[in-house]
């Protein structure tokens, strides 16, 4: 970038609400040091004028942590799905476009509604259920080592990256997608969980569960959290296919 | 059919290699006899045409796997919304390419049949014999059609494979699934080199 060039080109996908047709808005920017594309979004709030010098409304989008634990302000940045908060201007192609993951439904703008991840979380029981009429203690020890294998699995922050970068969660199938299942491996390897494991995995073993998957592996690939997304999928299959012999030919003893 | 797809997307993957890969295999390497001549291939081929039960084979090992996997396949494939654009990772380019590979493979193979083993079933010709192959292949298109379909055919093998390994949870660590990438890539050149040269024995 030149000395004079000290703006920052932005395109961005707009649309008023859910049901209406979306369309593209440029903005220039003031360039300041250090600025991510949330900051940026911020200037655009401040001064809400687009390129060709007219007032409009400001752009809507969704943030909460700004530091990659919160999973809010995902969004598709030249073309690819991460969180904004992480992508820093000097690192971006510009012009910068800005999209929606519209994988999810879009409320307005750049802000989605995430909620069916949390249904996915439901369906696969994706808790661990200690309530009970009277206290049961302690529950089993949990050995470190596994502990801290199992905490890089925790650190998944339902931001919806990795189903907008796969090709199997679209709206032709009803696939739940790689982080609800991954989810399924951290509460099966947490002791008391896995009291209930045999119900985490005929529940991913139903429509859109594991079967829908393709090994794209773009979820790996897109996850900011690094989580060996297709590990646990890979792991989960051979637990499934287990599984899937013991529902079929095994005793009426289920739990391990 | 509530709560199928798990079942029936493991079949599908299993029905790929075990019958469908192995025969597939098994047809190549016959083939090839044709690089031996004229007289090594009709006896190969007689010999497979004559097996006991061989309609019955045809039928479970052969036909019905194949139709199942086909369809299903397709289903499969205009399912996803594919997106190489953006996200040009290598495994997200094979996924891409084993879709592409099996929509042109139903395409090859009905075509494929319906020119030598149909033609044989409704009485056109004796027999799928050396002669039957040479005339098609006498025509550079169709040469060149054949050649296509063989790479499709061992491609879609090789890299269903290496998804059959995942999906089946064999190989599950980053490690595995690399070496898993090596040891496919190997099938498909062995099988692509056999195929391809029993193709052009017959030119």
């Amino acid at each position: 970038m030149g000395e004079a060039a000290k703006t920052v080109l932005f395109e961005i996908e707009r649309r008023n609400s859910t049901n209406e047709e979306s369309y593209w808005e440029k903005f220039e920017v003031p360039y300041r040091a250090n600025m991510n594309v949330i900051s940026a979004l911020m200037e655009i709030r401040r001064n809400p004028v687009n390129m060709d010098g007219k007032k409009t409304t400001p752009v809507n989008w969704d943030m909460a942590c700004l530091e990659e634990v919160c999973g809010a302000c995902s969004m598709v940045i030249n073309g690819k799905a991460r969180q904004s908060c992480t992508a820093l201007i000097d690192q971006l192609e510009q012009p910068i476009r800005l999209q929606p993951m519209k994988t999810f439904p879009v409320v307005r703008d750049l802000v989605i509604d995430r909620s069916r991840m949390f249904e996915s979380l439901k369906k696969v029981k994706a808790w661990v259920p200690i309530d009970g009429t009277h206290d049961l203690g302690d529950g089993p020890r949990m050995p470190e080592r596994k502990r801290q294998w199992a905490y890089e699995l925790s650190k998944c922050i339902t931001c919806g990256v990795c189903l907008e970068a796969c090709p199997n969660v679209n709206d032709k199938s009803d696939f739940i997608g790689p982080a609800p299942l991954s989810q399924v491996r951290l509460f099966n390897a947490h002791p008391t969980g896995a009291m209930n494991r045999d119900e985490r995995l005929n529940a991913i073993m139903g429509d859109g569960g594991l079967g829908s998957c393709s090994n794209s592996q773009n979820c790996v690939e897109s996850c900011p959290k690094g989580i060996p997304l297709t590990t646990s999928i890979a792991a989960l299959n051979r637990e499934t296919t287990v599984q899937m012999f013991r529902n079929f030919f095994g005793s009426d003893r289920m739990v391990d | 059919m509530e709560n199928r797809e798990f079942l029936l997307r493991r079949l599908h993957s299993l029905l790929g290699i075990i019958p469908i890969g192995v025969f597939l295999t098994q047809h190549l390497i016959v083939n090839h006899f044709a690089t031996q001549g004229e007289s090594a291939f009709n006896s190969a081929s007689h010999f497979m045409a004559n097996l006991p039960f061989v309609i019955f084979l045809e039928i479970f090992v052969i036909y019905l796997p194949l139709v199942y996997h086909a369809f299903y396949g397709l289903y499969i494939a205009f399912t996803s919304k594919h997106n190489v654009g953006h996200y040009s990772y290598l495994r997200n380019r094979l996924l891409v390419l084993q879709r592409y590979t099996g929509i042109f493979l139903v395409v090859f193979i009905a075509w494929h049949v319906f020119e030598t083993r149909f033609q044989v079933a409704v009485g056109n010709a004796a027999e799928a014999d050396f002669n039957m192959m040479a005339d098609i292949l006498a025509n550079p298109l169709m040469l060149a059609f054949y050649i296509a379909g063989v790479l499709s055919a061992t491609f879609h093998l090789a890299n269903g494979l290496w998804s059959f390994l995942v999906t089946w949870g064999i190989t599950q660590s980053e490690k595995s699934q690399r070496y898993a990438n090596y040891f496919t890539l190997l099938v498909f050149i062995v099988l692509s080199v056999i195929g391809i040269r029993a193709l052009f024995a017959f030119v």
